[in-house]
């Protein structure tokens, strides 16, 4: 945040680290200008009010995660970059719960410490001083379960993405949540006192973390005891919370405006300017969808829970494809392969594990049109798809090559059905004493015989005139 | 503005200062008395006039986000008073 080194996950410890996050005496901080922005844009997206002159102050403590014996942060009700802001959550009803955001600040992460076996704490500062952007919720809170909390998370992630100023990865830690929990009597007003949890590394664990603490805090009052104001650590593979340390009060930080480190002023216009970077967000994308091509709250949400599988949608339907089934054929099919074979559709979501599919919204469109056409039956479709994912060649090249076409040749399916019938002689006989439906096994014959490529209708028909006159 | 000696001794707390009594009174004197010279300032009318930490009137100095290499790991820890495996080693923190 306030030097230059590299941004990275893992990595051998201590080797992304300078004079000015090891904190050494004489070295100046110099804020990055992309961070400053990712900020604003967020806070913007989620409907705050911006500091036109914000500062940064010193968070006074000691504690070996920070070489300095403080952390920048932000500090005051108005002075973070963004401040009295909201985030609507849809829910599955098709209404949404407004969730009021307190303020968002920008601060520098802290170093990592780990318990060594042979005595004492090692501490790796590589992440010491990288930029970290705090959204503080509303407090007395909006957020009544821990049902809430996820959803909130989740809808907060999939912003940050969209906006593209974070991965999003909670397993690596470039996304974390930090709730605070409290419980009250039903009815009551006050809230009793709070723990606050950390080390939740999934929207699972956020759930699971809450609802265990919850348990836990009516436990302790049920008992007779006093819930401790403390910050509590998230087990993953006991599913349990521990106490880590007493939270010292806001007051002994002893903030101060950090000395080193000139304010930001803002122009109107230069917010406005950034306000016009602003994608479509999710919620408005959602809504759009189910407005102007009818989706259910289901497809829709699955559609925009990314933007890079939003974009694809888009895409296709920029090329004229039939939203609905366009849709429809990425939910299922294209989502099935997929998550098959661990592709992305998009390079930005591409790494180490995932490669890029060679399949694009128009290869998608293509093979739409064949089934639209009647050219292929939906069976047939479902072979070339797979074809297409496989070569990345169009899939009327493929058909082309492939001989998969539909057969509707009345002829050519008559003579079928009369093969079958004679050498089927028993369910023909069963068909003429009454059981029709018999009649699925003859024409599945047909299809047979037709490798699949016979419309499946038609044979229906020919196969029943057929056995009229059988 | 008065300090007083509790005062003296939770700041000395937070610093990690371990003072004598004796040692707190003194400092709660010369603290007392560097206060006084501020409250001198208390009477300057400043109303309409910004806070700010600085003398100088600047804003949004920053830097462009491109990364650049920094010290060495044996660097880094040469002044370490003990380190292991890469990391830096301090007394154990974290209490389960
Ligand atoms: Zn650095």
């Amino acid at each position: 945040m306030f030097c230059r080194c590299e941004v990275a996950f893992g990595g051998e410890p201590n080797t992304r680290v300078c004079p000015v996050c090891l904190g050494l005496p004489g070295a100046l901080p110099v804020p990055n200008k992309k961070a400053i922005e990712f900020v604003l844009r967020t806070a913007l997206a989620l409907n705050c009010k911006i500091a036109m002159r914000s500062v940064f102050h010193r968070k006074n403590y000691f504690y070996p995660d920070l070489p300095k014996g403080f952390q920048v942060s932000q500090y005051g009700e108005t002075n973070p970059l963004g401040y009295h802001g909201f985030l609507d959550v849809p829910n599955a009803e098709g209404g949404i719960k407004r969730i009021g955001i307190r303020r968002i600040h920008l601060e520098e992460d802290t170093g990592k410490l780990m318990h060594l076996p042979s005595g004492g704490s090692g501490v790796d500062y590589n992440r010491a001083g990288v930029p970290l952007m705090e959204v503080v919720t509303d407090f007395p809170p909006d957020i009544n379960t821990p049902d809430e909390a996820r959803e909130y998370m989740v809808q907060l992630r999939q912003i940050l993405l969209y906006l593209g100023v974070c991965d999003g990865k909670m397993e690596e830690g470039s996304m974390r949540c930090e709730p605070n929990i409290s419980i009250r009597l039903e009815g009551a007003e006050e809230l009793g006192t709070k723990t606050e949890l950390k080390n939740l590394n999934s929207f699972r664990s956020v759930q699971l973390g809450i609802q265990f603490e919850t348990r836990r805090q009516i436990a302790v009052l049920e008992s007779g005891g006093k819930v401790a104001q403390e910050t509590r650590g998230w087990n993953d593979a006991t599913e349990t919370s521990f106490a880590m340390r007493l939270k010292e009060s806001e007051n002994d930080y002893r903030y101060f405006e950090d000395p080193d480190l000139i304010p930001m002023e803002f122009t109107e216009e230069y917010i406005e300017s950034l306000r016009a970077t602003l994608p479509e967000l999710p919620l408005a994308k959602y809504r759009r969808y189910m407005a102007d091509y009818g989706m259910t709250t289901k497809e829709a949400g699955v559609l925009t829970g990314d933007k890079h599988w939003a974009g694809f949608f888009e895409q296709g339907v920029a090329l004229g494809a039939d939203p609905k089934l366009f849709s429809n054929w990425m939910n299922s099919e294209l989502a099935k392969y997929l998550n098959e074979t661990g592709q992305v559709i998009h390079a930005d979501l591409a790494d180490d594990h995932h490669a890029l599919s060679k399949i694009t919204p128009n290869h998608l469109l293509g093979l739409i049109v064949l089934i639209q056409d009647g050219t292929i039956s939906g069976k047939t479709a479902k072979d070339i798809f797979r074809e297409m994912l496989v070569s990345g060649d169009q899939a009327s090249g493929i058909l082309a090559k492939s001989n998969l076409t539909q057969i509707s040749d009345d002829e050519q399916i008559k003579a079928w059905c009369k093969e079958v019938i004679q050498n089927n002689p028993d369910p023909v006989a069963k068909y003429k004493s009454g059981v029709i439906n018999v009649i699925g096994f003859l024409v599945g014959q047909v299809m047979k015989q037709s490798q699949g490529r016979a419309n499946a209708q038609l044979v229906q028909e020919l196969m029943k005139a057929e056995l009229e006159n059988a | 503005m008065a300090i007083s000696f509790d005062e003296v001794q939770h700041v000395a707390r937070l610093a990690r200062l371990e003072l004598s009594n004796s040692e707190l009174l003194i400092f709660q004197s010369e603290l007392n008395a560097l206060l006084g010279h501020f409250s001198d300032l208390n009477e300057i009318d400043v109303t309409g006039i910004l806070p700010k930490p600085h003398a100088v009137s600047m804003h949004n100095v920053w830097a462009d986000d491109i990364a650049e290499v920094g010290l060495t790991r044996e660097y880094a820890l040469r002044n370490a008073p003990r380190s292991r495996a890469g990391l830096f080693v301090v007394p154990t923190i974290i209490e389960e």
